[in-house]
């Protein structure tokens, strides 16, 4: 199955891409996804301890399964106001 | 016509998320037989030329448009629990802003001045705790991502900190 990655801010810049779409086997997890990513991008390994993330614009864990489809948004801290 | 919660490309209408604000407040005390809005805080955030002790010369903000509309929707109902029937609109700006440029308004009404000020502080803090919207700061010597808090919505520490911030 594949899922859309959603990279915002520096981890946006970091893989050239704000949205891309990704294999992942199933059953899995945001983390698989997440692991998938570092293993393209080792620079995103740095942001593992502050790192948030969505699946289909809820927050989400990382423990969340994610389905065929789904988006999978990666949020590093935010900063708004 | 404008919504309550929203992400905008275009500069914030605040006179119109104000007069929003205080319409649904009106509209919910009749509805509820209450007291109807008696106060009203408008909190605007804007760009700022300094920041630690560096000069800012514009700021760019990017955000997740449907969950940031989701976290203010979370926002106004966290603090509807808190300050029972106070009515919340808030707008966030997206894209470059000169310095000086309004960023965020958070319209607070409520039958009185003391639930309109403690919801509206409460709302500005959860926002920076929780909302997914990043900022990018134009510095002398180039681009700068400002990284502020990681979110976890249901963390309760942060979301009694904002609290406790809102009344001091």
């Amino acid at each position: 199955m594949s899922v859309t990655v959603r990279l915002f801010a520096r981890l946006r810049e970091i893989a050239g891409t704000d949205e891309l779409s990704r294999p992942v086997g199933a059953p899995a997890t945001v983390a698989d996804v997440w692991q998938g990513m570092t293993g393209e991008w080792p620079a995103l390994t740095p942001y593992a301890g502050s790192l948030s993330c969505a699946v289909n614009a809820q927050y989400a864990r990382m423990t969340t399964a994610v389905q065929d489809g789904d988006e999978v948004a990666f949020l590093p801290p935010v900063s708004g106001g | 016509m404008l919504l309550p919660f929203a992400i905008s490309a275009d500069p914030l209408d605040l006179a119109g998320v104000l007069a929003l604000a205080q319409h649904r407040h009106a509209l919910q005390a009749r509805r509820d037989d209450v007291e109807g809005p008696g106060a009203v805080v408008l909190f605007v955030g804007a760009v700022r030329g300094r920041h630690q002790g560096q000069e800012v010369r514009a700021l760019t903000y990017e955000a997740y448009e449907p969950l940031a509309v989701g976290s203010f929707e979370r926002i106004s109902g966290e603090a509807a629990a808190r300050v029972p029937g106070v009515v919340l609109c808030i707008h966030h700006r997206i894209g470059t802003l000169e310095v000086g440029e309004p960023s965020i308004v958070i319209a607070a009404v409520a039958a009185h001045r003391a639930e309109a000020y403690a919801a509206s502080r409460f709302a500005i803090e959860r926002v920076k705790q929780i909302s997914p919207v990043w900022k990018r700061e134009h510095l002398v010597d180039g681009l700068s991502w400002v990284e502020g808090a990681t979110v976890d919505p249901d963390d309760p520490a942060p979301l009694e900190e904002a609290w406790r911030r809102a009344c001091p």
